[in-house]
């Protein structure tokens, strides 16, 4: 196929996300080390290594991926590390992906890890009054929850969401999660727990905002033509698309971290919304539709805005992803689970590795690995998530 | 005791003016496009070439796109007053600039009194203050009836 863009996943791995206070080198490590053996290959292997930063660790954090090849040992691989907030994951993904289908590597390495303080994400520290991320605390006290929180206000407000349908995301993600090893929480919760637990921004409480969270992943990827020399193709997963696009002009929706959205005054504001066009092009990509989708992955950083991605990744139409909700359509068992691994609810949010982990879940699932979640028969599976700074990233996995 | 110097708490982005503030956007010379804080450098449109802004002020009245509150204080640099009151936020749409701007709504109004299409009128109020100076910044506040049943 001349115009295959697909890559081959051999290998994905995890460390268990937590608060374990330790150096996030460790948790790179560990998951490399199971990815490279559920490949089964050696670290010496691989030609290029993806790493995804993290912004909180130090200068080590800002070159993730020769601070894991360094730890790793050197072996005098090529190297990335790439930043792109909540998207780093999946940018570090696309390093590989882009290395391998140029021909210029046949199997990849891609990390990503971080270690988190507790409470609210807060920005760089200094007094910098040019950078917007530390504007809006200063200027406004808008933490991420306060953004959060504004798309599920107007989700009550334009599609008649409530209190109980976020709750109840929560609920059903909290269960997804039991059996997951890799996640955090792994506890039930009744939606009269959630609906009692402390408002933080209303209308979102505590129990349905995403904890931040220690963790790692990474997986081995491959060419295609590699896949079939080493491993047949047998029973492959692939990676058939990585979508990181960009907003588009004039964006009319308000956006972490900026005070406000662009004007629509001189251009109007036409076609998908931002996320909208990131699942769009990377359905584009793998040339399917959300008709054959088999479960997604979807940043939940809160309990609304799984809903929301809903109907971004095309499950269903504006307006109607409550009605999917609670027919039971995204819970396992479901027409097309969401967060079968549990999400974010149930990982809090380990900034780069979380978009690689989304993939490791996928991977699992299509190979009838996710004990105690599997969805069954899954056949492709996508994942969506947004950072800040106009970053998000859709990646689509099949068998 | 002599009253405190008001200052904004950041250059540039809105007017002092007490009875009627106005933030301080731009507007590209070549196209037009609106843009706070201040466009300076090229303009954002993909199509256009522009270096070139205006001043403007920005509509002073708007109507609630989104709000929400920030129950626990926010961490630095966030100059929270001890003890800590939580406060509302806002997304305004302004009808003109066709753009929305966020901005904490006035003390005393709470998510309570606020829904998508409340029209909120641009006021300013302290938001920290040291031994000299009161730090002035933008806030929202309600003009219709005190229910906020806007819009």
């Amino acid at each position: 196929m001349p115009n295959d863009k697909r890559v081959a996943v051999l290998g994905g791995g995890m460390h268990p996300w937590g608060k374990w206070g330790r150096n996030f080198v460790e948790y790179g490590l560990a998951a490399a080390g199971d990815a490279l053996r559920e490949a089964d290959m050696a670290w010496t292997d691989v030609q290029y290594v993806a790493g995804a930063d993290t912004i909180r660790n130090g200068y080590p954090g800002f070159v993730a991926g020769a601070t894991f090849a360094q730890a790793l040992g050197w072996t005098g691989a090529r190297v990335s590390s790439a930043y792109a907030a909540c998207a780093s994951g999946a940018q570090a993904i696309n390093n590989a992906r882009a290395q391998i289908l140029a021909g210029l590597c046949d199997v990849a390495l891609v990390i990503g890890a971080d270690t988190t303080p507790k409470g609210f994400f807060t920005p760089v520290g200094g007094d910098r009054k040019d950078d917007p991320d530390w504007l809006r605390f200063h200027l406004m006290g808008a933490t991420n929850p306060t953004y959060f929180a504004l798309y599920a206000r107007r989700r009550m407000e334009l599609f008649g969401a409530t209190e109980e349908d976020f709750a109840a995301v929560k609920v059903k993600n909290a269960r997804h999660g039991l059996e997951n090893p890799y996640a955090r929480y792994r506890k039930e919760v009744t939606a009269e727990e959630v609906l009692s637990s402390p408002m933080v921004a209303d209308p979102l409480r505590l129990l349905e905002i995403c904890a931040t969270s220690d963790g790692g992943a990474a997986l081995v990827l491959c060419s295609m033509e590699w896949a079939k020399r080493h491993v047949g193709t047998g029973d492959l997963v692939t990676i058939d698309a990585v979508s990181t696009v960009t907003p588009r002009f004039p964006q009319a929706i308000i956006e972490m971290p900026n005070f406000s959205t662009d004007s629509s005054a001189t251009s109007a504001s036409v076609g998908p919304t931002f996320k909208q066009s990131v699942a769009l092009a990377a359905y584009e990509e793998a040339g399917i539709g959300p008709e054959d989708i088999s479960l997604a992955e979807v940043y939940d950083l809160s309990s609304a805005l799984e809903l929301d991605w809903y109907e971004d990744i095309g499950l269903c139409k504006q307006g109607e992803a409550e009605r999917m909700l609670r027919d039971g359509d995204t819970t396992l068992g479901g027409r097309v689970p969401v967060n079968a691994s549990g999400g974010l609810s149930c990982f809090g949010e380990a900034i780069p590795a979380q978009a690689i982990a989304q993939v490791c879940e996928l991977v699992w699932q299509l190979r009838g690995q996710a004990t105690g979640r599997q969805v069954e028969g899954a056949r492709v599976g996508i994942t969506a998530n947004q950072g800040l700074f106009g970053h998000g990233s859709s990646v689509i996995v099949s068998r | 005791m002599t009253a405190k110097t008001r200052v904004p708490a950041i250059e540039g982005w809105f007017t002092l003016d007490e009875q009627a503030p106005t933030l301080l956007g731009s507007k590209c010379t070549s196209c037009g496009n609106f843009a706070f804080p201040k466009e300076t450098f090229f303009c954002r449109n993909p199509e256009c070439q522009g270096k070139e802004f205006t001043e403007t002020p920005l509509s002073r009245t708007g109507k609630v796109w989104s709000y929400t509150d920030a129950c626990y204080q926010p961490p630095k640099p966030y100059e929270a007053a001890d003890p800590y009151v939580p406060f509302a936020l806002a997304a305004v749409e302004l009808t003109a600039e066709q753009m929305v701007v966020m901005g904490q709504v006035v003390p005393g109004v709470g998510v309570g009194d606020l829904a998508v299409g409340t029209e909120v009128e641009l006021v300013l109020d302290t938001l920290y203050e040291d031994d000299e100076h009161e730090y002035m910044v933008w806030k929202w506040c309600p003009t219709g009836a005190p229910s906020g049943q806007g819009g």
